[in-house]
């Protein structure tokens, strides 16, 4: 039974289009399956169908030619796959996965899965966060990729991490006003950490490129920042801020793109049944896969940013590797040659990955100058003061006890969004380290469905 | 080094019997420790529908489901908080005459015990109840009976004990039970040690173990129920909806999100369950039929936990028929949360008198041994 069901990719960007392009060479006719409309993931967005001239270059900047690069893979085995666009897989449960597509939900039987999900923003909450006119840095990409329009005319950079400058320098290019880039690292942790950089080079070159050319071009970067509030009544109007010396500072603009770099989407992997562990490097859970993919239970893979952060290069790289195993797995011949290659680099990119944490460290901190009645969970509206109090009085010691009194995590996002606030609040409140207070249990569905799913049900031939 | 506690009553479980058991054992005055293997309230006391419910129990229950509805009504006298809890009115639908009939005989049936039920029908049914006018041919309304928030209540009687003094311990299971002349002796691993005079066994689904440990083995099988809900949506129903038949229940909570259940979950192990996909697609089917404002709602999650389940569908409560000083109270078979409080007080009667007036007759742990 399970020889005959073809193989199955979760996710349609760097990792999943090269997982599949290595599986079409060998023969094999994988299902992918991707929530959005056209084939690219996040990194390599493109534009809806029709009406959209922005050329590669504008759109992707130096990534233009690996953008394009990626986008004619698929296209060229295009027609050896079964596609499914704007699906969402909403369970993985009992070797299948359910998928919600034009309205209908559908079973997938599978026996090989790569996950290939990527990632979200990770943001942590702070004051005036939920005023109209606050995006994360993903979602002010986005909008500038596939809406062809900018979050703002005068744009603040905030958070940390390689995106920030990167779409800096992608709103700068597309000629909206950057009020500032805004950096929470200390210059001093970027400067010990480029040394580490310099075994890949052209990335380092790349990054201070971007940022040379935003200081060429005027745009005040403070290092050492912390943000006090969003200001605005209607929308935002101004960033306050804390500079390295601790003056309170005020930047006036009508948006403000915010991130604190990426974190995976991990839920199929638990509901696959994933083992999990905690990495400090992203600080996050993590399922576990070993060098080539492979997750705790046999037959389910992992490749790019939804197994641990480490960019589309990577992805890239690790998506073809997972595709490896997998055919070894299955018993079919392997090419050992570009093993070792693929293994080579790889293991080169997590070194320079170490590199860009240190550059970019979390904020430890943050979580706690969180005002208590600041809101963290905004599909609940859970404040912080809340999930303090549960951990204080010692009745959550743990995030799914703190997601079952305070609802922090239960709504739309099933805590997607807010669980490294919750994480954080806890831990700090706890006197824990990050990973003492466990992580959410994943529920399905994944994502919000549409009830009326219930009544459209395609049964599987 | 072991700890070692002293007490008068252990108790082997944290949910809502277990815990409501402790504070009322507090209340007379007895030194209680609650040993909880996992969180207290984490289980099926706190991951159920949240339905507050006398009506529709078999009738041998409802003296002590009266009994726990009087507690329900001094919850924030007892535990400082309501936790959601309203008393607003437990509706179950009939959708056809014989059930609409079955509905009518179980209002007599039940006559004695004040329920209060009303049978709701025709023109008067659509007016107050138009959403659900043309799917129903009427109702029987229990004006009283409500939901609440169980993952909020559950853990709250559990703390409220703690608060008057019992000791409460979690993530602490017992490894291993046994009598010491007239001791129990409860080990969990190398770390705790209680003795007791009085045991009470109160672990949910998992109460087989320790009535087994006592040569009492006990036909309970798990079961889990399939549940969703959905993003908030503007209010619609101001009732707790059953239906007569089964097959699907719901409510809203005060900030407008859907609870709906019906169908089952399955096993993980023997301590998980999940939703199964069928059965939740049915449910959300099923859903949308009753509630037309489901139509374009979203469910944002979906859940179910692991209920202990008896032959006949009531549970265990009462004395140990092999070990004096041992009771037991499981097996609500997917019924435990309303009555819950109700069977905690009176364990700690059974316990400090040795006697309750509550029928107990029904529910004791030797009615499905071969010999009974």
């Amino acid at each position: 039974m399970s020889e005959t069901l073809p193989p199955v990719i979760v996710g349609a960007g760097p990792a999943g289009i090269r997982a599949a392009e290595r599986l079409v060479a060998a023969g094999l006719r994988p299902v992918v399956v991707d929530e959005a409309a056209r084939w690219g993931g996040q990194i390599y967005r493109q534009p809806p169908d029709g009406g959209f001239t922005r050329p590669k270059k504008a759109l992707y900047g130096f990534e233009a030619g690996k953008a394009d690069a990626v986008h004619r893979a698929m296209a060229a085995i295009r027609d050896r796959v079964d596609y499914r666009p704007r699906t969402l897989v909403w369970n993985c449960e009992a070797g299948a996965l359910d998928l919600l597509c034009d309205g209908a939900s559908e079973a997938l039987p599978f026996s090989h899965l790569i996950l290939a999900t990527g990632a979200t923003d990770r943001v942590l909450p702070f004051p005036g966060w939920t005023l109209p006119g606050v995006f994360t840095l993903g979602g002010s990409q986005v909008a500038l990729k596939f809406q062809g329009c900018a979050v703002g005319r005068r744009v603040a950079f905030l958070g940390t991490g390689p995106l920030l400058y990167l779409v800096a320098y992608q709103y700068l290019k597309a000629g909206v006003e950057v009020a500032g880039v805004f950096d929470t690292t200390p210059f001093a942790a970027q400067a010990r950490a480029t040394a580490g950089m310099l075994r890949d080079a052209a990335t380092l070159a790349k990054g201070l490129l971007y940022v040379g050319w935003l200081r060429a071009h005027g745009v005040p970067i403070h290092n050492g920042v912390r943000p006090v509030r969003a200001e605005g009544a209607e929308r935002v109007n101004a960033l306050v801020w804390r500079d390295a010396q601790g003056q309170e500072r005020r930047t006036s603009c009508d948006a403000v793109a915010f991130g604190l770099g990426l974190r995976s989407e991990t839920q199929l992997a638990d509901l696959a049944g994933c083992r999990f562990r905690f990495d400090e490097a992203d600080r996050a859970w993590l399922p576990e896969r070993d060098g080539a993919g492979r997750s705790s239970v046999p037959g389910v893979y992992l490749a790019g940013d939804g197994g641990g952060i480490s960019g589309a290069d990577a992805a890239e790289l690790a998506g073809e590797r997972a595709a490896l195993a997998l055919l070894e797995d299955l018993g079919r011949p392997m090419d050992g040659k570009r093993v070792k290659e693929l293994d080579g680099r790889l293991s080169r990119i997590a070194a320079f990955r170490r590199s860009l944490s240190a550059a970019f460290p979390f904020p430890a901190d943050w979580a706690d100058a969180i005002a208590d009645d600041t809101m963290i969970c905004r599909c609940e509206g859970v404040t912080a003061g809340a999930v303090r109090e549960v951990a204080r009085s010692g009745q959550a010691r743990e995030m799914n006890r703190a997601k079952a009194l305070t609802r922090a995590g239960m709504g739309r996002c099933q805590g997607r969004m807010c669980s490294a606030t919750t994480a954080e609040l806890l831990s700090r409140t706890l006197g824990t380290s990050p990973d003492g207070v466990g992580r959410l249990r994943a529920q399905p569905p994944i994502k919000p469905l549409p009830v009326s799913a219930g009544a459209e049900r395609r049964e599987v031939a | 080094m072991r700890e070692r506690i002293e007490c008068d009553v252990a108790i082997v479980g944290g949910g809502i019997v277990g815990g409501s058991a402790a504070l009322f054992l507090r209340q007379a005055g007895l030194s209680v420790t609650l040993l909880e293997r996992d969180w207290c309230g984490a289980k099926a006391s706190g991951v159920n529908f949240g339905g507050v419910r006398r009506q529709g129990r078999p009738l041998e229950q409802l003296p002590l489901s009266q009994r726990a509805h009087a507690i329900w009504g001094r919850l924030p006298e007892l535990l400082g908080t309501d936790a959601e809890y309203i008393r607003s009115g437990h509706l179950k639908l009939a959708r056809s005459e014989p059930d609409l009939e079955s509905l009518i005989a179980y209002r007599e049936r039940s006559q004695g015990f004040g329920l209060g039920l009303e049978i709701i029908v025709g023109e008067e049914f659509r007016r107050r109840w138009p959403a659900l006018g043309d799917r129903a041919i009427g109702g029987s309304l229990c004006p009283e009976d409500g939901h609440a928030n169980p993952r909020l209540i559950s853990p709250a009687f559990a703390r409220a004990a703690a608060a008057l003094g019992a000791v409460v311990r979690e993530q602490t299971p017992v490894d291993r039970v046994e009598k010491d002349g007239d001791r129990f002796v409860l080990l969990s691993g190398d770390a705790l040690e209680v003795r007791a005079r009085f045991l009470l066994n109160t672990a949910g689904a998992w109460s087989w173990r320790l009535a087994e440990a006592f040569g009492e083995p006990v036909p309970l099988e798990s079961l889990h129920p399939n549940m969703a809900v959905t993003e908030p949506l503007p209010r619609f129903l101001d009732v707790n909806i059953g239906v007569e038949g089964g097959g699907v229940y719901g409510r809203q909570v005060p900030r407008g999100n859907m609870v709906v259940g019906g169908g089952r979950g399955f096993a993980l192990d023997a301590d998980r369950a999940r939703p199964q996909r069928d059965a939740v697609l049915t449910l959300m089917r099923d859903a949308a039929e009753l509630f037309p404002q489901l139509r374009h709602a979203h469910v944002i999650r979906c859940w179910t936990g692991v209920e202990g389940y008896t032959p006949d569908r009531n549970p265990i409560i009462g004395p140990s028929r092999t070990t004096p000083g041992l009771f037991h109270a499981f097996g609500f078979s997917g019924a435990g949360f309303q009555i819950g409080p109700g069977v905690g007080q009176t364990l700690a009667e059974l316990v400090t008198s040795g006697e309750t007036p509550m029928p107990l007759e029904a529910f004791r742990i030797d009615r499905f041994s071969p010999t009974a």
